[in-house]
C-alpha cells in the first residue's frame, strides 16, 4: 500500500473510495462496468488508427490519443481504442476517462505515478497486470506535456 | 470416476494420450455431467466476468494458483483450499480452457498435475473456438457446494525444473518457446507486451528455437500428431525418452509447450523452467548466448 493520503486529482479519487468500499469479489465487477462504459473512438479517431499511440505495457492491444483544448484551462480529452477481448485493459481506460477526461491539463499532470496502488485492485487484478494502466498513465501525460509545454 | 474419452476425432486419437483433448462439442454434451467440472483461466482477469460457459468455474493464475509472497505456486493446503472452494473433488475430470490459445489454461493444467490430480484435460481451440462457434455463454456464476479435497504436496520434481537443475542439464535438450526476438537478445520481453524486466537479453546456451505458436493451428487448436512430430522430432531430433526442459518468459507459453510434448506426443521426461527467462536473464554468472546460435555448454 501506498503511504501519500493526499487525496487524488480529478474525479479519481471517488473512484479510489468506490473501489475501497467495496468486497474483493465486487472490485471485479466495478472494473468490468468501467470496461462496459468506456465510449467509442469519435470518428476522426477510427477512421485513423494512426493518430493514436499503442500502450505496449498493456498485455492487450490498446492505444490512446489525448487532446489539450486551446482553452484558460488547456482542457484535455481524452480518447482511446481497446478491443472487446481485452476488458481488463479497457476497464484501466475506462477509470482514466471517467476520472481525467474534461480536466484541466494541470489536473491530469498533477496524477501520482502510483495510481494503479490506490485503487485497491492489488488483489483482484494482481499487480503486474495493473503495470498496463501505470503505462497508460505515463503515455497519457507525456503527451500532455508534449502538447502544453507544463513542466511535470 | 472418470469421464470418458472424447473419440469424436481421428487427430484426438493419434495422440499419445488421447484423453487429455476434448473438442468444444464434447464440452457442450457433458455440461451437466456430474464428476465434470469446467474451468475457465485468462490472462485478462475479467473476461471470465464478460461471459462464460455455463457452469464453468473461473481460476485466476495470478490471483490464486500463485503464493502471494514467494515467487512460487501455492502449497499443497493452499490449492486444496482453493479446489474446496471452487466444488472441485479430488474425482472429477477437470476441463480447462482459456483465452490466447490456451497458455494460461495450459499453465493451470500443468500446476494441477504438480498436485496430482489424475483426471485434467484441455478444451481443444480454447475460448476463441467456442465464442467463434456461436456456443452459449452466460454471466452467471454457477453455484457449487465447497467440497473437501485433500491436501497433497506438490511434487515439483517430475515435470518442474529449477535454475540449478538446467544449470545441470545443458548439453541435454532444452527448448526456447518465446519469440525469435526474445531469442536473439534483440528484445527481453513479449512483443507488445509488458516489460517484466530482464536485464539481459538472449537466451539460455544450446536451446533450440521452437516458438510454443508453431505448435498451434491458426483457430488455436493444437496441430496433428504427425505434424508435431514432424516439428519436435524430426526437426529438432529429439526421441521420446529424452530429457527435455522448456522455457519461455514465465512459464506460461512453456506450459503450451510441455503439454505437448508430454500429453500429445508421449516425451516421457519433460520438465517446465518456470523461473524462464524472467529468472535466468537476472541471474549472476550463469551462460547466455545471444543471436541465432544456439551456443554451447560450458565445459565443467
Amino acid at each position: 500500500m501506498s503511504t501519500d493520503t493526499s487525496p487524488l486529482p480529478g474525479g479519481l479519487q471517488e473512484i479510489a473510495d468506490d473501489f475501497a468500499a467495496m468486497a474483493e469479489p465486487d472490485r471485479l465487477q466495478l472494473l468490468l462496468e468501467f470496461s462496459n462504459e468506456l465510449p467509442d473512438l469519435p470518428a476522426r479517431y477510427s477512421e485513423h488508427p494512426e493518430l493514436l499511440e499503442p500502450v505496449p505495457e498493456c498485455q492487450s492491444p490498446i492505444f490512446l490519443v489525448t487532446e489539450v483544448a486551446d482553452d484558460p484551462e488547456s482542457t484535455v480529452r481524452l480518447h482511446f481504442s481497446a478491443p472487446a477481448e481485452a476488458p481488463t485493459t479497457r476497464g484501466f481506460a475506462g477509470i482514466l476517462h471517467e476520472g481525467l477526461d474534461g480536466r484541466p491539463a494541470a489536473t491530469v499532470l498533477s496524477v501520482p505515478a502510483e495510481l494503479p496502488l490506490r485503487l485497491s485492485l492489488e488483489n483482484s487484478v494482481s499487480p503486474l497486470r495493473l503495470r498496463g494502466l501505470s503505462g497508460m498513465l505515463a503515455r497519457i501525460q507525456r503527451q500532455i506535456r508534449e502538447k502544453t509545454q507544463l513542466p511535470a | 470416476m472418470t469421464a470418458p474419452t472424447d473419440t469424436s476425432t481421428a487427430k484426438f486419437a493419434s495422440y499419445a494420450d488421447p484423453e487429455r483433448l476434448v473438442s468444444t462439442q464434447w464440452v457442450a454434451d457433458n455440461l451437466g455431467t456430474d464428476g465434470v467440472v469446467i474451468v475457465e483461466t485468462d490472462e485478462d482477469v475479467l473476461l471470465y466476468e464478460t461471459g462464460h460457459i455455463p457452469g464453468a468455474v473461473k481460476i485466476d493464475w495470478h490471483t490464486e494458483l500463485n503464493d502471494p509472497v514467494t515467487r512460487d505456486y501455492v502449497d499443497g493446503a493452499g490449492f486444496a483450499e482453493l479446489m474446496g472452494a471452487k466444488g472441485i473433488r479430488r474425482e472429477d475430470t477437470v476441463v480447462i480452457y482459456g483465452d490466447k490459445s490456451n497458455w494460461w489454461a495450459a499453465y493451470a493444467l500443468w500446476v494441477f498435475t504438480l498436485f496430482g490430480h489424475e483426471d485434467v484435460r484441455l478444451m481443444d481451440g480454447g475460448r476463441a473456438k467456442w465464442i467463434e462457434e456461436g456456443r452459449e455463454t452466460t454471466t452467471e456464476a454457477p453455484e457449487r457446494d465447497r467440497s473437501e479435497y485433500p491436501v497433497v504436496e506438490r511434487r515439483d520434481e517430475e515435470i518442474r525444473a529449477f535454475l540449478p537443475e538446467v544449470l545441470d542439464h545443458l548439453g541435454k535438450p532444452l527448448i526456447d518457446v518465446r519469440s525469435p526476438e526474445e531469442y536473439t537478445g534483440q528484445r527481453t520481453h513479449m512483443p507488445a507486451y509488458p516489460e517484466e524486466g530482464a536485464l539481459r537479453g538472449g537466451h539460455i546456451p544450446t536451446a533450440h528455437s521452437v516458438p510454443w505458436a508453431k505448435a498451434a493451428n491458426e483457430d488455436g487448436t493444437f496441430k496433428s500428431a504427425d505434424e508435431l512430430r514432424a516439428i519436435y522430432q524430426d526437426d529438432l531430433g529429439l526421441k521420446t525418452d529424452d530429457d527435455v526442459i522448456a522455457y519461455c518468459r514465465i512459464g506460461e507459453r512453456s506450459s503450451h509447450t510441455w503439454f505437448v510434448l508430454r500429453h500429445l506426443l508421449g516425451f516421457e521426461k519433460v520438465r517446465n523452467y518456470d523461473g524462464s527467462w524472467t529468472e535466468w536473464g537476472n541471474a549472476v554468472a550463469v551462460p547466455i548466448t545471444q543471436g541465432q546460435e544456439r551456443g554451447e555448454a560450458p565445459s565443467r
